[in-house]
């Protein structure tokens, strides 16, 4: 199983990769602050300071995804004893921390224009906090572990406890009353965000996506030159 | 296929998650009360006593209800069943409106009668420029 994932294979692509996405997020990026910040529309009743949703709403998606994907390769290296799931999930843990501290922020930066206070205890805003608290310890847990069994596992816990955290944010604005809003962005029902304002929130996503590939490819890169140092370490 | 201890553990991080789930669902259940942020005029029609803790009510600002006086701002919140009357003296969000989503916080003065000491606005989720909104309003 998973012969695909040798090291030696994997490198030729994360050392050369990183400015090839470089190159395709400087343009992504571009076309999408143009489309958020000068050709989308205004809001009907937020004006310009909807235009924050074309970071915040990006980046929370993005922090969510990736603590989906690092419960999900921490499941896979539980079971199959594959070290590389758990070194890409470590790789992966540091663009998920920042886009979710990037959504509280531009959050916090949201909310007093639009509902008035910059911080309000309400179910998503809480729980995206303490999607922030696992991400943290996850992280911690890493750097201060040093035997490798003890550290894939506590970190694989730390992934799995957490990732249940990631369903009630998606459904916080469903289950309870909260000041956030329904979701507007649906896969199954109609989606309540015009068109214009669609496009610029999809293609900041999407560039979104390309830095944390960015960072990934290169965080992922350091742990292989690490093993090849080591030498005997081997995957 | 894989081998009796992949499947073992496969079955053992299965159970983990079961009863982590089952156990963050009893407590968010016992909790419902605090986890929610606001209370809607029919729960607080509903409430069996009335104590004078802080609360939250949510809803829309009725139409024509909003009344400016000197000294306080007066406005009712529905949730097109009960209704509650609000009273507050402070400035109000940009979004504030009538029509629109509102949370207050403060203290009931009785079943009908709320005192509030911070307003929200809440918005719904529905973006769309202003031509489009127009456009659907002439419809």
């Amino acid at each position: 199983m998973f012969k695909f994932l040798e090291p030696n294979k994997i490198f030729l692509i994360t050392s050369k990769a990183p400015k090839y996405v470089f190159f395709i997020f400087i343009i992504v990026l571009s076309i999408g602050l143009v489309e958020a910040l000068f050709l989308s529309p205004e809001d009907y009743i937020q004006s310009h300071s909807v235009r924050i949703m074309y970071v915040h709403v990006p980046s929370a998606w993005i922090s969510l995804g990736i603590f989906s994907l690092i419960a999900l390769l921490s499941v896979g290296s539980f079971i199959f004893k594959n070290k590389n799931f758990s070194l890409i999930a470590k790789s992966l843990a540091p663009s998920g921390f920042v886009f979710n501290v990037i959504a509280l922020v531009t959050g916090s930066i949201w909310g007093k224009p639009t509902w008035g206070t910059w911080w309000a205890w309400d179910a998503r805003i809480t729980s995206m906090l303490i999607l922030a608290l696992f991400y943290s310890m996850y992280i911690l847990a890493w750097r201060i572990y040093d035997k490798k069994e003890q550290v894939i596992k506590i970190t694989s816990i730390i992934a799995i406890v957490g990732v249940i955290n990631v369903p009630i944010i998606k459904f916080s604005v469903d289950w309870w009353s909260t000041l956030h809003q329904n979701s507007s962005v649906n896969i199954l029902s109609e989606t309540s965000i015009h068109p214009s304002m669609l496009v610029p929130l999809l293609i900041m996503t999407a560039a979104f996506s390309l830095f944390s590939l960015l960072i990934f490819l290169m965080k992922y890169n350091t742990e292989l030159i690490k093993i090849k140092n080591k030498g005997l370490d081997r995957l | 296929m894989y081998g009796k201890k992949v499947k073992l553990r496969a079955l053992l991080i299965s159970l983990l998650l079961v009863s982590a789930i089952l156990s963050i669902f009893l407590v968010l259940k016992s909790l419902e009360e605090n986890v929610i942020y606001f209370q809607s005029p029919t729960e607080i029609r509903n409430l069996s006593e009335i104590d004078n803790k802080k609360i939250r009510v949510g809803g829309m600002v009725k139409d024509n209800s909003i009344l400016i006086n000197p000294d306080k701002i007066t406005f009712v919140i529905t949730d097109f069943k009960n209704e509650i009357n609000v009273s507050y003296s402070g400035s109000v969000p940009n979004l504030f409106e009538e029509g629109k989503g509102v949370v207050a916080e403060g203290f009931l003065k009785d079943r009908n009668f709320f005192i509030a000491d911070k307003i929200l606005a809440k918005h719904d989720e529905n973006y769309m420029p202003p031509e489009v909104k127009e456009a659907l309003e002439g419809k």
